[in-house]
């Protein structure tokens, strides 16, 4: 079964129930169980290829899952997902104040011109990600932490109540991230939905309440100092080395199941 | 000065039907040609303008030289390509350029082996360097046509295009008109190859197109100044082109790319983005860089 189902959830935001998915027969999360408040601001960790942007994807309904379901709060249309960088064309010379400007997609479509109010929100958003003064400029020319602020400015207009983060502290220096982090708790005041894929335990540590590990399933979830420690972390690189080991994954499967 | 510029367009109709084409080109194919590079699919304009030549080869055998049955032809084998290389590249790993590298020896082989059946040398060449010279009227209005059809289409797609060029994932996110953009942009690749195969024939099609768009990168910073620049590069490079054959005696199509690729190499090393304009730039000044 394709997507995930929006309905009525009390207070969740979004709830898996043996979420099974990957890609092309190739399931890279198994039986996952969760579910997630309404408002919360909650940190994916886990080991690389342990299926945490797969996770992503399955939140914005763009795999089908082999097994279970997703239920949401939010329609398609109001979770907006920050891809890794790697995704984009960075050498095509869009001048940031236009990117930025795809975050109203859903208001001015394809064709309509901006209205005054909409590019004073654009301007808005630049200066909150402290890139105003770059408005002008080609993206091309940008460097990472820059760009990385610039698409900050165009998720904010995007102003989806469900925000996925994928990795956005790659590559992005120490005081780009704070000032992002910064938004972030702003965003996280103010009742949005925040799920952050993170590679960086102490960054975890210092502004996360809540953390999911995850390789290839679910392997603990809670307050950072429960989750993140030297045990949990070899039991999630055993449980991907498993899977891993066994491609079919039949023994892991039923262990799971 | 008279002489040299002006008076081989004032004097004779073909030079003036040469130039009217080329000018149409330059308004819309370069353009086009800009955002396939931006997007970086050169190579795939490439493709295309022999993936056209089995269409157009096909109309050439059922009615002869036509320009109508071998701009349909063509139009229908392009399109074709298009679809089936915009589905892959969608739908599989692989990229575009890379799907296709074989359809580029496969159509030119295919589209010169039908034309032999049936042509003379000339046909032949005429298909394969076209013949700016010899433009009448009627392909002429089709040149002009496309052309006018490619501006109202680029308009109509910009931000679309653009946002498909520049980060075509979140485009799928937030929109459907990701799909149309790719495909109408390919379609537009396929009509306005359709246009320049006529006055500079298949392999010179992309010169147009790639040329004056690759020598516009390396000197603008803005898109709008690119598209601007290009077009102008266009324009300047097809009239000395088409001076140079005139007083040369030179084939014309070639002519023409022949001076589009100066402007390009003239770019390559003088433009702020070329070779020298980056180390000159620091040269002068070093406290500048980052």
């Amino acid at each position: 079964m394709a997507g995930g189902v929006v309905g009525k959830l009390m207070d969740a935001a979004l709830r898996l129930e043996n979420v099974t998915a990957g890609y092309d027969r190739h399931p890279v999360l198994h039986h996952l169980h969760g579910q997630i408040a309404r408002g919360e601001l909650i940190a994916i960790a886990g080991p690389n290829g342990g299926g945490k942007s797969t996770l992503l994807k399955a939140l914005m309904d763009e795999l089908p899952l082999s097994q279970g379901e997703i239920h949401h709060a939010f329609a398609p249309r109001q979770r907006a997902l920050l891809a890794q960088q790697k995704t984009m064309e960075t050498s095509f010379p869009v001048c940031v104040e236009d990117m930025a400007a795809f975050g109203l997609w859903q208001e001015t479509g394809a064709f309509r011109a901006l209205s005054r109010a909409q590019r004073e929100r654009v301007h808005a958003a630049l200066e909150q990600t402290g890139i105003a003064s770059l408005a002008r400029r080609a993206v091309n020319e940008l460097s990472g932490g820059q760009l990385q602020r610039a698409r900050f400015a165009r998720l904010i207009l995007q102003d989806a109540p469900l925000l996925l983060l994928d990795e956005p502290f790659n590559t992005i220096d120490s005081r780009t991230t704070d000032d992002l982090f910064t938004l972030i708790h702003q965003w996280h005041a103010a009742g949005k939905t925040i799920l952050i894929v993170l590679h960086d335990f102490a960054r975890v540590r210092e502004h996360f309440r809540h953390v999911w590990l995850i390789a290839r399933e679910l392997v603990a979830s809670g307050a950072p100092e429960a989750v993140l420690t030297p045990e949990t972390l070899a039991a999630a690189q055993r449980t991907l080395s498993e899977y891993e080991a066994n491609p079919q994954q039949a023994a892991v499967c039923q262990r799971t199941a | 000065m008279y002489d040299l510029l002006i008076a081989p367009f004032a004097e004779f109709q073909f030079m003036r039907a040469a130039l009217a084409g080329c000018l149409a080109l330059a308004f819309a194919a370069t353009p086009v040609g800009l955002f396939l590079l931006l997007r970086r699919m050169s190579l795939m304009g490439d493709v295309m303008s022999h993936a056209v030549l089995p269409g157009a080869a096909i109309g050439y055998l059922l009615y002869g030289l036509s320009l109508g049955a071998m701009s349909v032809g063509g139009i229908v084998a392009g399109l074709l390509v298009a679809l089936a290389s915009g589905f892959v590249a969608r739908s599989s790993a692989l990229r575009e350029d890379a799907s296709l590298a074989a359809f580029y020896l496969l159509s030119m082989a295919a589209g010169v082996l039908i034309i032999s059946v049936r042509g003379r040398n000339v046909d032949l060449l005429h298909v394969l360097f076209g013949n700016v010279l010899a433009l009448d009227s009627t392909t002429l209005c089709v040149i002009a046509a496309i052309s006018t059809f490619t501006l109202f289409a680029l308009a109509l797609l910009w931000r679309a295009l653009i946002a498909e060029c520049h980060d075509s994932e979140f485009l799928r996110r937030v929109s459907r008109t990701s799909a149309l953009a790719h495909y109408g942009f390919l379609a537009l690749v396929t009509l306005n190859l359709i246009g320049s195969f006529h006055a500079l024939g298949t392999l010179m099609a992309v010169g147009i197109m790639i040329l004056p768009s690759a020598a516009a990168r390396l000197c603008c910073k803005h898109l709008p100044a690119m598209v601007a620049v290009s077009v102008l590069f266009a324009i300047v490079g097809s009239m000395i082109g088409l001076l140079l054959s005139f007083h040369a005696n030179l084939p014309a199509g070639p002519a023409i790319i022949c001076a589009l690729g100066a402007i390009y190499l003239l770019a390559l090393i003088a433009a702020p983005n070329g070779i020298f304009g980056a180390r000159l730039r620091r040269l002068f000044s070093p406290h500048l860089e980052h």
